[in-house]
């Protein structure tokens, strides 16, 4: 099974990252795009075959490592 | 006062720090590898500044899961001060001993020079050789340094007196303009709620020389020995 998790800011934190991503594009002739956000996508190959047994323990991988919960959200999607 | 010096795969100022508590206690620290679960009984622990596992992920995520650091946690846990710089600090509160985050610098610019520091408290370990609103200048160099916590933690920090240093102008006017990273309320460096751990973002063992510059970082080595010996 696959995890695919994405990783996040939470609304309300600054992201100077995404702000000058914003600014190039509008600058390459892009005046449509508003607000970016920048985040990031991380792959997990996982050995478990039971759906809520992965999602239980990919939780817990991102809580304690992938991200900051003091500054970002993250969602999962399993998938396979 | 004996003290160990935690090593990473990518920490660069561990030398720095070691020569600075050297000269101040005539002893050489103990250098501890990051994979070292245990390590000798020391009165202080110093996470060194430096690039961690090259600060894949987030800076300091890595290093804050390594066995050192479970053993740090531990001994914090049970009141051995912990002296946490520059990438030191974003480990430590990756670990969870120090409250709020460091995050990219506001301008996205890495920041190499010095700043000026206000000292917020001279009741600490760490500061009890400054005096309550003194200015410091002490060198920065860092990327992620911009101080974030959410309004419900900076509100406890401030109301606890969590706050150890805020960058400021020459003249100790606490605003943006002494502002080097953006940090929230201009926080430089904190306290863990007993005042045992503290992080800060600029480089004191780099300020301990006046022919490098100054040495308005050798009074925290200085009142550590005090406090510690």
């Amino acid at each position: 099974m696959k995890a695919r998790v994405h990783v996040t800011l939470k609304t309300g934190v600054l992201d100077p990252q995404g702000k000058a991503i914003g600014h190039s594009l509008n600058r390459l002739g892009f005046p449509e795009v508003g607000d970016v956000r920048q985040g990031k996508y991380i792959e997990l190959e996982l050995a478990e075959t039971d759906k809520a047994k992965a999602k239980q323990r990919v939780e817990e991988m991102c809580r304690k490592l992938l991200a900051n919960t003091v500054i970002e959200n993250y969602s999962i999607e399993l998938v396979g | 006062m004996k003290a160990a010096v935690l090593v990473f795969p990518g920490s660069n100022r561990e030398v720095d720090v070691a020569q600075a508590i050297e000269l101040v206690t005539a002893r050489k620290p103990v250098m501890v590898w990051h994979g070292d679960g245990d390590f000798e009984k020391t009165d202080l622990i110093v996470v060194p500044g430096g690039f961690s596992y090259g600060d894949y992920l987030r800076c300091g995520a890595m290093a804050a899961q390594s066995p050192v650091m479970a053993e740090v946690k531990r001994r914090a846990t049970q009141g051995v001060p912990v002296l946490a710089i520059c990438n030191g600090f974003q480990i430590v509160t990756e670990a969870g001993l120090l409250p709020g985050t460091l995050m990219r610098n506001a301008h996205l610019k890495f920041v190499c020079r010095d700043v000026h520091l206000k000292v917020e408290s001279s009741q600490s370990l760490f500061t009890n050789r400054y005096q309550q609103g003194q200015v410091l200048r002490i060198p920065v160099a860092h990327a992620e340094g911009n101080y974030f916590a959410d309004a419900d933690t900076l509100k406890r920090i401030e109301d606890r007196g969590q706050v150890a240093f805020r960058y400021c102008a020459p003249d100790g006017t606490v605003d943006g303009t002494g502002n080097p990273n953006g940090s929230l309320a201009n926080i430089a460096g904190v306290f863990n709620e007993s005042k045992t751990v503290m992080g800060l973002m600029p480089h004191p063992e780099n300020a301990i020389e006046s022919m490098f510059g100054g040495c308005d970082g050798k009074p925290l080595f200085e009142g550590l020995v005090e406090a510690l010996s």
